[in-house]
């Protein structure tokens, strides 16, 4: 019986152990999650100006926090399987080593490739010149492609094919980027559908449920007062405009379209122009930027300047684009919601068309074959002997002018501009006041940093470390702008809508990333000089090379798949 | 929710909450109704005061309270809220009503108002779609009527705990 006793004793302790398990379990969990909440980057911050600035602005800072969540993402995808393998060879970790196979069936001359790493004395000024440019000791980092110029590492009884490995993580990274978005878009898709207001009671709806009773901050009141009457307005304003216009008289209507056409025809034309510039002073800035063996400041200075000019010119033009098309719009006389939609549409298309004009003049020059330049190596190889990490660089000094021009900006226009503004009472300055916040601009200033980084990625991997280094920097320095220079603005827009649109354009943004990367890896042929692709005609061939090395049966079946893909997408669109 | 209605009290009266009279300055400082714009109405539709000075006992107060919480049904939300939007008091919404509706909505002071003009159309384009009688003002049932097709009412209607 004592025996029997001590059993179910030990029974019922296990049992209230066990459930206690549970609970404890659970609280566990539910402790967790709530601490994980708290390691959401950013989350007071975002937090605190929500309720200062409204919700509008909010969005753009979330869709910061979201890029540079991306960015390091990708960049731990691309180091640890192209970065990472090659340094545990270097240093010989897991008895790894590296295979270097020298190239069969093509001509010396294409193999010659010596990047002037730093030998002898450095200045210091050869040294920043070298870190602005991502020539000299730059070049020959794990930064950029050249480095790259391994066609395998044993890693203790595996090879491991780095070639494929980097087309592989090139691919990955798109898509992944891709499926995100699409994942984000998709929640701010439902919440835009939801909300579609009726249209037959929009101004009931406002007034009668307007009021938010869960405010209990007097700023963030302010705030509600402030965006209620603007969308009071801005309705009532485009109810009077669409009576007006649609008691238009033939001869207006006629008037009002050919002003239109007028005008699209100058934007396109101001278009071409910026266009044709940056195609001009691309093909200049690299016919002429050679690296100076002379110590001389002035042309070391030059040079930089000339290595620069793409990116000053394209910088400039996405300043001056905007302020032309918000002029020439106001004679276009659309309603002003379809207003910011059309100056939106134009910023955009100027800001991805110049990064897609500057790459189609790279790939000229490089593909320049008339008078028999390219003729042993399919490409123009005296002047490119690595062409990719040419590329890589552009796109490299491209993200650097980004930065540093919105550094300045930050610190030379907003902050003088508000101390002269609290300071000096002079009409005009007051009149002037202080800038707004506008959101618009500055997400297309990301968005236009991303497209590059998207780029660059495939021809400069650790690009996204310096993208996701370059976003963190750039918070703070927005946040801080906004904080102490910015008045509130006057005309406060949804987040709903303005979230859906960012992703929008992000979208685009991706989509035009697929073609200069398509085209660089599908139709220009590889550089022998440098590079996993050496021994392949272009770097997409080592896909169906090592889809034949599969047995017969595997190679069917893709084979297979391939062909349906094709069909389903045809079938589909 | 009685701790929070003996907060309001002063010191002396805190035994007696039961039966005490809270006067409208003090409830005005509750967090809820410190930035709202409505907060007159709301302490003068709610009080049962018999001296007709805003002050609340605490049954009052609960009443608010029941009212603005997610519990309670969008017809007695409806019901209260066209009390609280009649300001003076006639049983229906008429133009005045409307204006100062729409004026506590835009905010005190006088850039934060809309112009005449607009507060005109505003109002014109209110009783359009509301008004189904024609007669001019909006009553209970066209009220509730339109509120309850309205996506933001619910949500708006609801006071944190």
């Amino acid at each position: 019986r004592d025996s029997q006793q001590a059993d179910t004793e030990h029974l019922s302790r296990w049992k209230k152990g066990r459930g206690t398990d549970s609970k404890s379990l659970k609280k566990a969990l539910s402790e967790v999650k709530g601490l994980s909440s708290y390691l959401v980057l950013w989350r007071h911050d975002i937090h605190s100006i929500e309720g200062k600035f409204g919700t509008g602005i909010q969005s753009y800072f979330s869709f910061l926090r979201f890029l540079v969540l991306l960015n390091f993402i990708i960049f731990i995808l691309m180091f640890s399987f192209v970065t990472f393998p090659i340094i545990i060879s270097k240093y010989g970790i897991f008895n790894s080593t590296i295979v270097y196979i020298s190239p069969k069936n093509i001509e010396d001359i294409c193999t010659i490739y010596e990047p002037s790493g730093n030998k002898g004395l450095v200045y210091l000024y050869a040294y920043l010149k070298d870190l602005l440019s991502g020539t000299g000791f730059l070049e020959v980092t794990s930064l950029f492609y050249g480095y790259y110029t391994i066609d395998a590492v044993w890693i203790s009884i595996m090879r491991y094919n780095l070639p494929l490995a980097y087309l592989l993580a090139t691919f990955a990274y798109l898509a992944l980027s891709f499926l995100w978005i699409i994942k984000r878009s998709m929640e701010g898709f439902k919440h835009n559908l939801v909300r579609d207001e009726d249209p037959f009671q929009s101004y009931c709806n406002k007034v009668f449920a307007g009021w938010n009773f869960c405010i209990t901050d007097p700023n963030a009141a302010r705030l509600k007062h402030r965006i209620l009457r603007y969308e009071l307005q801005m309705d009532l304003q485009e109810e009077k405009l669409k009576q007006r216009i649609a008691e238009r008289t033939m001869q207006e209507k006629l008037r009002i379209y050919s002003l239109r056409i007028v005008i699209n025809i100058i934007v396109i034309a101001i278009l071409s122009g910026c266009f044709y510039s940056i195609y001009r002073v691309t093909v200049f800035s690299q016919e002429n930027s050679n690296v100076s063996i002379r110590n001389d400041t002035r042309t070391d200075l030059a040079n930089l300047l000339v290595q620069y000019l793409p990116s000053i010119v394209i910088t400039l033009a996405n300043f001056i684009g905007p302020l032309i098309f918000s002029f020439l719009i106001r004679f276009e006389d659309y309603t002003p919601a379809f207003e910011i939609k059309l100056i939106l549409l134009r910023c955009v298309f100027l800001r991805l068309a110049n990064i897609a004009v500057l790459l189609f003049s790279l790939w000229s020059q490089i593909s320049d074959c008339d008078t028999d330049k390219c003729k042993p190596c399919g490409y123009n190889y005296k002047l490119y002997p690595c062409w990719e990490s040419d590329v890589g660089q552009e796109m490299y000094k491209l993200m650097i002018f980004d930065f540093i021009v919105i550094l300045a900006v930050a610190l030379f226009m907003d902050f003088p501009r508000k101390l002269l503004v609290t300071h000096c009472t002079c009409k005009l300055v007051q009149w002037f006041g202080l800038q707004e916040f506008v959101i618009s601009d500055n997400v297309l200033e990301i968005i236009y940093g991303q497209t590059i980084c998207w780029i660059g990625t495939f021809f400069s991997p650790l690009l996204p470390a310096i993208a996701t280094i370059k976003y963190f920097i750039i918070f703070y320095v927005k946040k801080m702008v906004l904080i102490h220079t910015r008045k509130p603005a006057a005309r406060p827009i949804r987040a709903s809508s303005s979230n859906f649109f960012f992703l929008l354009v992000l979208l685009i943004g991706l989509l035009l990333a697929f073609i200069p990367l398509g085209v660089s890896i599908a139709r220009i042929p590889s550089s022998k000089a440098c590079g996993p692709f050496r021994n392949f005609n272009t770097s997409w061939e080592i896909i169906p090379d090592t889809i034949l090395e599969f047995p017969t049966g595997l190679q069917q079946i893709l084979f297979g798949i391939a062909s349906k893909a094709f069909a389903v997408p045809v079938f589909v669109i | 929710a009685y701790k929070r209605f003996s907060e309001l009290l002063p010191k002396e009266e805190r035994e007696n909450a039961c039966s005490a009279r809270v006067p409208k300055s003090q409830i005005l400082t509750l967090p809820e109704l410190r930035a709202n714009p409505f907060q007159d109405r709301i302490c003068h539709v709610f009080s049962t005061s018999d001296t007709r000075d805003d002050s609340m006992s605490f049954e009052d107060f609960l009443d608010m309270l029941s009212v603005f919480s997610d519990s309670a049904t969008s017809d007695i939300k409806s019901h209260y809220a066209f009390r609280i939007f009649d300001f003076d008091e006639d049983g229906t919404l008429d133009r005045n009503d409307l204006e100062q509706l729409v004026n506590c909505l835009t905010g005190q002071g006088e850039e934060s108002r809309l112009s005449t003009a607009e507060m005109e159309q505003l109002v014109q384009n209110i009783l359009e779609e509301s008004d189904i009688d024609k007669d001019g003002t909006i009553n209970l049932s066209e009220f509730q009527h339109v509120v309850s097709r309205s996506p933001d009412f619910a949500r708006c209607g609801a006071l944190q705990r």
